[in-house]
């Protein structure tokens, strides 16, 4: 089974052509980076998986079906809002917000929505986060909160988006491993959204980078190299490779601006 | 001995400072927890030509006031981010203010009444007044109940909420008519041009010292509602107008609030560092 298909899909976002006659295909269990410079249109793709956008052309399919608003086979971690940072709720009743959240009434949590929010919680290990307000904890500990919301629902397709924004290298690790250990564990494919490949080179199973308006799909070394980002950016791209960290410039400019040098 | 309470007028005040206190406290937190303070603070100033136009007409100037608050409540739901623009919302305001003007300009026997509908006359309140706010102020409540788990997610991960299928158009819609009703009715406590002070600032204050949504209401309406109290109260003893002594409470708690949250943080960053 695949967990996503685009066939020949074109996205638009505000007019504008975000992606045109975009094709590949992502199996049940894989872990696929989704790279891309801002603006390339990775929110609007996983939007689009989301089935809160209609694709303008081509056909997609999410988990053998049409994607659908409200479908509860799949996680999604939206991009993280500074508002949440400012809010004194407990990382446990945020999970619950999540949990129960489509229904109408008095938000009192039910047992199996309890639950729910516990395994999840479990699931990323932040359990003894749960209590705390989300406004103590690190930018780690609160990405892992949001993950764990993402659970809710027992999804069979997990999109992240930039769950790596501003966080430190150490952290940007751990919450790689953990996220590449929860796809494996559960055997569910997951989209992760970011802007920058170093850290995520080691986890990965393949990328799938947007720009220009197409899409290049394969293992690192087949997409991350000069003849298909230079396509890709529709301008010469050098990709330099130093002890192991991948640096993509565009006439000796550094496109992957936020790579930093302390990132082992 | 007399007392405060001696004067119906003064009973009417605490009553309406209650029930008026109990609702924006409600209300507002979730407007500052969704960050729409603005939106509310515009509401209100819309509702100034719908006072105005109502006594224009021979209407009474709640009526209009509620009416206006509600068609602009619902048309910052229907737009909504688009509605977040500040120069779009300061323009509306002060052309809401400009035909208030006009329509007191046409009907100068209502000019007497101006003061009250732009700053409140809470000592004004009559026992039928009271009723009605209390009639109103239970309909809002219980549709907060009934919208307050899709709000709650819709305000705080709306992408979220969107992908799990909550209406969140429909929910911020339905918010926003609730700030309108809720708006109409802190302006007859503290006008149109401070319902700042009684809707966002105990909200603001609460969402400072709580951890936990329930908590956080609770102590945002206590709040408004101690605010109000305690300002009748000094207006009795200083016959300063309530009004003043809301906004001076309401600033004050949430001065107070913010030096605590800084404290508390520092304390918190000693025991993490020992």
């Amino acid at each position: 089974m695949n967990a996503i298909e685009f066939a020949k899909v074109t996205l638009t976002y505000g007019g504008r052509r975000v992606l045109s006659d975009v094709s590949f295909s992502i199996p049940q269990g894989a872990f696929v980076g989704l790279l891309g410079a801002n603006g390339a249109g990775k929110t609007t793709m996983l939007r689009a998986i989301l089935g809160l956008i209609k694709p303008a052309g081509g056909a997609i399919s999410v988990l053998d079906k049409p994607p659908t608003r409200g479908n509860a086979d799949i996680g999604y971690m939206p991009q993280a809002r500074r508002a949440l940072a400012q809010t004194g709720i407990s990382g446990l009743d945020f999970v619950l917000i999540a949990a129960g959240g489509h229904r109408w009434g008095w938000p009192v949590a039910s047992a199996t929505e309890k639950e729910a929010a516990w395994k999840a919680l479990e699931a990323v290990g932040a359990s003894d986060l749960a209590r705390r307000p989300l406004t103590e904890l690190s930018g780690g500990e609160r990405q892992r909160i949001l993950i764990a919301q993402a659970l809710i629902g027992d999804p069979k397709l997990l999109l992240l988006d930039e769950p790596l924004i501003s966080l430190d290298a150490a952290h940007q690790r751990t919450i790689i491993d953990l996220v590449h250990e929860i796809g494996e564990r559960l055997g569910i494919a997951v989209l992760f959204c970011s802007h920058e490949i170093n850290p995520l080179l080691r986890a990965v199973d393949r990328v799938l980078y947007l720009g220009n308006g197409k899409a290049a799909i394969g293992s690192v070394d087949e997409v991350i190299n000069g003849p298909v980002l230079s396509e890709l950016y529709g301008t010469s791209i050098n990709v330099v490779r130093v002890a192991g960290r991948i640096f993509v410039m565009a006439d000796d400019v550094e496109l992957e601006g936020e790579a930093h040098v302390h990132d082992l | 001995m007399s007392t405060i309470f001696d004067y119906e007028f003064m009973r009417n005040a605490f009553y309406a400072c209650t029930v008026v206190g109990i609702v924006a406290g409600a209300v507002g937190y979730f407007l500052v927890l969704r960050g729409q303070t603005f939106a509310g603070h515009a509401l209100a100033h819309v509702g100034f030509p719908g006072a105005t136009g109502a006594g224009l007409v021979g209407l009474s100037p709640f009526f209009g006031l509620t009416v206006f608050t509600v068609i602009a409540g619902i048309g910052i739901g229907l737009l909504g981010e688009r509605a977040h623009r500040d120069v779009a919302i300061g323009i509306v305001l002060t052309l809401s203010l400009g035909l208030g003007l006009l329509f007191l300009h046409f009907y100068t026997a209502f000019a007497s009444q101006a003061t009250n509908v732009l700053f409140g006359n809470v000592l004004g309140i009559n026992l039928r007044t009271v009723i009605v706010l209390a009639v109103l102020a239970v309909a809002i409540l219980v549709a907060l109940v009934l919208i307050a788990r899709p709000l709650l997610f819709a305000s705080l991960q709306p992408e979220l909420a969107e992908a799990r299928g909550v209406p969140i158009n429909l929910v911020s819609t339905l918010f926003m008519v609730l700030v309108a009703f809720t708006t109409s009715e802190a302006v007859q406590i503290v006008g149109v041009l401070l319902v700042f002070a009684l809707m966002v600032a105990p909200a603001a204050t609460a969402l400072r010292l709580t951890q936990g949504v329930l908590a956080g209401l609770a102590v945002s309406m206590v709040l408004a509602v101690t605010i109000a109290w305690i300002s009748l109260s000094l207006a009795y003893l200083t016959d300063w107008p309530t009004s003043f002594w809301i906004t001076a409470l309401g600033t004050s708690a949430y001065l107070v609030s913010g030096i605590a949250q800084r404290s508390m943080a520092r304390r918190q960053a000693a025991d993490g560092r020992s």
